[in-house]
């Protein structure tokens, strides 16, 4: 391989083409995440005149940060287990079979992802409340006295929402890689005797397992430092890191306490992902891909017909029936004098649209949905822009001492206090030619540096697989590195980078980042407006709130469709 | 040297890129629509302000200037960016600081003092700092709500007091929010150790638990899941004294009357007062000075209940009619200084959490 050759070869090269891959992430990551991090960090250490030293080993001693860190850690393992266990059949499921509305089911998964925690907690509540559909059922049944079914605050529901939440990041990078697994290994393996429980643990589990290691580790971290989850659905009972920097931070202004605590949670983060790269680096090889056209196959046997069926029925119920009771909830007014019984109603829709006692920060939804739109488009770009070179860079040369470097750092965006982050920005970007406090353009920004290491790592594990005696053919028959890239890795990728940009877009468009940011209130995004209707009295806010959470929950359905639709451009997909 | 020059394409599209993606923002950051003036006072708050566009457009044309609204998130989020903004203000206005977070203002040093020529129209309980680094703007009340409806169903007469809450046939009706993550979960918290002392709110509190409290983390959760008004099980609620009147002004189809109620008799509130104030460092002290003046007089005191759910301090300010019918606003409520607040707040905090979670 040629950058190999440069390395260790006596010609100097002008510049590294390393370092020229890594140029605009690192650039990228460095103004908008490292320096007003460590800028906040450190004003927040030495916030009080005291030894910041002593103040700093209290805090990371404390029982307080003790109790918080292994909470955190108990429930994100948990929760990884269950959207592991949820996940891969149904990966198994979208990667080898052919089946009708496949892009309509894969789609509708992915809209939990985006929805804005106090609208999940709300769907919840309209299921398994204590007046929830399946309560009422089971009362409605059994005569019970008392709704048997206690759900909201307690430790299964933090857990049952982060699967709900992420199983989708593993039905997606699971799956796609697994559509390109050459099934013809399988096949000689059971030619040779091997039963389908040995074939699947000796040869699909190892081949698969750079791909499970990368959702795992996003689903874990994204776990690992969970807010909302915890916060609403879990109650006052619990508390994680992020939980805990949050009360610190806001309620009691102990920023020296918050900055270790945020620190600790960074350490965790990093500590894992240099476990995750040690790990990765084992496990992947070079595979020979194939399209998916040739490793999928159609539903034949009844058996396979009800099997798949009963996955994929199980998969919906649990991932849209939370939405579905939610969106029930903007169509039913439940506030009706006793006695009478809920009636069906359009009135929410009519008043989003209606402008309010001529209210200045009053935004029709279209305007809203169109902000919202138009972030996540940037995201979608800036992250794909940044991400692909970082990705391809690390896909290149794994003893890259650079790449050793720089492979764990990209996670910890995905591991940072959102809270410690939007003060940083306070704190850093205040002046030309970053003068960003106030601006727009900041909110994409931050979700961008969310959906970077997302980007990243759904593209790395299809990069990495792609055979070096390609490039190497593809070169002796006198292609231009450009054109390698374009007739063989694109191709190749196609289907990731699909994946990923999905991911980016998911990622801006639920983001409810008003709270650690500050927003222009002209122009909120829907994630803010719904806040705006949720955090006041009044069946006509509620109403409002999830009838609004149903457009999104709709924009995000149609975006997705659109997405998965979408090939690249005459290439094809491969 | 191929290589190069395709990560040099690369570089080049990325950069393209950014810079577009740059354009809408400037496009939004840029000129004021359609303005006669080039001044602009920008004023910071948190994410509950709101206000008529008619009453902003008043103060707009007469003072000539554009007021830009930045919403910091929050009230104590919002504290905090100003507090650690000081070296750089964000903005030459700050609104919405209340009297639970007032002291960690005052110690960060981050207002200039003015005195208001309206301060005479507003009643001096309200006005908290001796320096007028900050004047009083609203108040509203965190009190106990019910479901009426409940309690005529259930032949049950509805609490009227703090101490009502510990007998036995209120057992299993209460929910409130923690007062570590929710600001009226801590100003009743405070309503508590205003009324039974210091030496008092943790009995109390253990009494509440013995009859079976619930606790929930934020006010969105204990309103719209737990209270049964709107489908959840508790039909007491710790709530603003406000949320009756809205009810009915944001109800589905017309009501008669609020469906609930507030409790407001027995010191059994605490009243969180907002405050404006003028940031240390603003180069339009003049301009600011006219937004604080306005802030306090009638035109925009009289718009505050309606859009922010709180009310005017100002004497002088009058009352929409849906309010002067079903509000009730207490009498006395119970205290506790700011300075109290900020000194207490996390001992009080604790003691809580270990009474009533552990």
């Amino acid at each position: 391989m040629k950058a190999k050759k440069h390395s260790s070869g006596n010609a100097p090269l002008p510049l590294n083409p390393m370092l020229l891959l890594w140029l605009l992430p690192l650039a990228f990551l460095g103004v908008f995440y490292f320096y007003p991090l460590g800028n906040i960090l450190q004003l927040s250490l030495f916030w009080d005149d005291q030894n910041a030293l002593a103040a700093f080993w209290s805090s990371l001693t404390s029982a307080a940060a003790g109790n918080a860190l292994k909470f955190t850690f108990q429930q994100a393992a948990l929760s990884t287990l269950f959207t592991l266990i949820l996940g891969l059949p149904g990966a198994y499921l979208f990667a080898r079979y052919q089946f009708k509305g496949k892009s309509m089911f894969r789609a509708l998964m992915g809209v939990p992802f985006v929805m804005p925690t106090l609208v999940v907690a709300a769907g919840f509540n309209a299921l398994l409340g204590p007046n929830g559909w399946v309560n009422s059922l089971l009362i409605e049944l059994f005569g019970f006295s008392s709704p048997p079914i206690h759900f909201i605050n307690t430790f299964p529901a933090i857990i049952i929402a982060h699967v709900f939440y992420n199983t989708t990041i593993v039905l997606r990078l699971v799956g796609d890689f697994w559509s390109h697994l050459n099934p013809r290994l399988n096949d000689a393996s059971r030619v040779l005797g091997a039963s389908p429980w040995k074939t699947f643990r000796t040869i699909t589990l190892p081949l698969l397992s750079p791909a499970i290691a990368a959702a795992s580790l996003l689903v874990f971290i994204f776990d690992f430092t969970s807010f909302g989850v915890v916060l609403i659905l879990g109650g006052p009972q619990f508390s994680t890191l992020e939980v805990e920097i949050y009360y610190q931070t806001i309620s009691l202004f102990n920023l020296p306490m918050a900055a270790t605590l945020s620190l600790l949670q960074l350490a965790c983060t990093l500590l894992l992902t240099i476990a995750y790269t040690q790990l990765s680096k084992r496990m992947s090889r070079a595979l020979p891909l194939s399209a998916r056209g040739r490793t999928q196959k159609t539903l034949r046997s009844w058996k396979e017909k009800l099997l798949a069926g009963l996955l994929i029925l199980f998969l919906l119920s649990f991932l849209t029936l939370p939405l579905a009771a939610l969106a029930s909830r903007s169509l039913i007014d439940l506030s009706t004098p006793s006695g009478s019984p809920p009636r069906l109603t359009t009135t929410f829709y009519q008043a989003l649209t209606r402008q309010p006692q001529q209210a200045l920060f009053y935004t029709p939804p279209i305007f809203a949905l169109r902000t919202s739109l138009l972030y996540a488009g940037i995201t979608v770009l800036l992250g794909l822009a940044l991400g692909l070179p970082a990705a391809w860079a690390l896909s290149r040369e794994d003893s890259s001492p650079l790449n050793q470097i720089l492979d764990p750092l990209i996670m910890l965006p995905l591991g940072t206090s959102a809270v410690t982050l939007g003060l940083g920005f306070i704190v850093s970007l205040d002046r030309p030619p970053l003068n960003l406090r106030t601006s727009p353009l900041l909110l994409p920004l931050a979700h961008t540096l969310v959906a970077f290491p997302f980007v990243v790592r759904s593209l790395t594990p299809a990069l990495k697989s792609i055979q070096p005696r390609l490039h190497r053919a593809a070169a002796v028959l006198g292609a231009s590195p450009f054109q390698v890239f374009r007739q063989i890795d694109l191709p190749l990728i196609g289907r990731a980078l699909i994946v990923s940009a999905s991911f980016a877009f998911m990622i801006s468009i639920g983001e409810f980042g008003a709270s650690s940011l500050i927003t222009r209130p002209e122009n909120p995004t829907v994630p803010v407006v719904i806040y705006r209707f949720l955090s006041r009295p009044g069946a006509l806010n509620y109403g409002q709130a999830m009838a609004l959470s149903t457009i999104l929950m709709l924009a995000t359905l149609i975006s997705m469709l659109t997405m998965e639709h979408f090939r690249m451009g005459d290439i094809g997909e491969f | 040297m191929k290589e190069i020059r395709i990560i040099g394409l690369l570089i080049l599209s990325t950069t393209v890129l950014l810079l577009a993606s740059c354009a809408p923002g400037a496009d939004q950051e840029g000129l004021p629509p359609s303005d006669p003036a080039d001044q602009v006072l920008t004023v910071m708050t948190h994410d509950s302000f709101a206000a008529s566009q008619e009453v902003i457009a008043a103060f707009e044309n007469e003072h000539q200037v554009k007021v830009q609204f930045l919403e910091v998130g929050d009230t104590g989020t919002a504290v905090n960016k100003a507090v650690l903004s000081r070296e750089n203000p964000l903005a030459d206005v700050f609104y919405g600081i209340d009297n639970t977070f007032l002291s960690r203002a005052l110690e960060a040093d981050i207002f200039e003092p003015y005195q208001s020529p309206y301060l005479d129209q507003i009643d001096e309980k309200y006005q908290l700092d001796d320096d007028y680094r900050v004047s009083p703007v609203d108040f509203g009340d965190v009190c106990l709500n019910y479901q009426k409806a409940y309690f005529e169903e259930h032949d049950l007469n509805p609490p009227a007091s703090l101490e009502d809450l510990t007998r036995p046939e209120y057992q299993g009706l209460l929910t409130v929010e923690n007062p570590a993550t929710s600001s009226p979960g801590l100003a009743f918290l405070l309503a508590t150790i205003g009324h039974f002392g210091e030496d008092g709110y943790l009995d109390y509190w253990q009494k509440l638990v013995d009859n079976d409290l619930n606790v929930v983390n934020d006010w969105e959760t204990a309103y719209y899941s737990a209270f049964s008004q709107a489908g959840g099980t508790y039909p007491i609620v710790v709530s603003y004294g406000s949320s009756p009147p809205f009810e009915v002004i944001f109800a589905e189809e017309e009501l008669s009357e609020p469906p609930t109620a507030a409790v407001v008799e027995n010191e059994s509130c605490f009243r969180q007062i907002e405050f404006v104030g003028i940031l240390k460092g603003t180069q339009q002290r003049e301009l600011a000075e006219h937004w604080i003046d306005f802030m306090l007089s009638p035109a925009f005191q009289e718009d505050i209940p309606l859009n922010m759910y709180v009310f005017p301090v100002n004497k002088n300010a009058r009352l929409d009619e849906t309010f002067q019918r079903y509000l009730e606003i207490p009498d006395q409520t119970a205290e506790v200084s700011p300075g109290a607040i900020a000194e207490n707040r996390e001992k009080w905090i604790q003691a809580w959490t270990e009474t009533v979670l552990r």
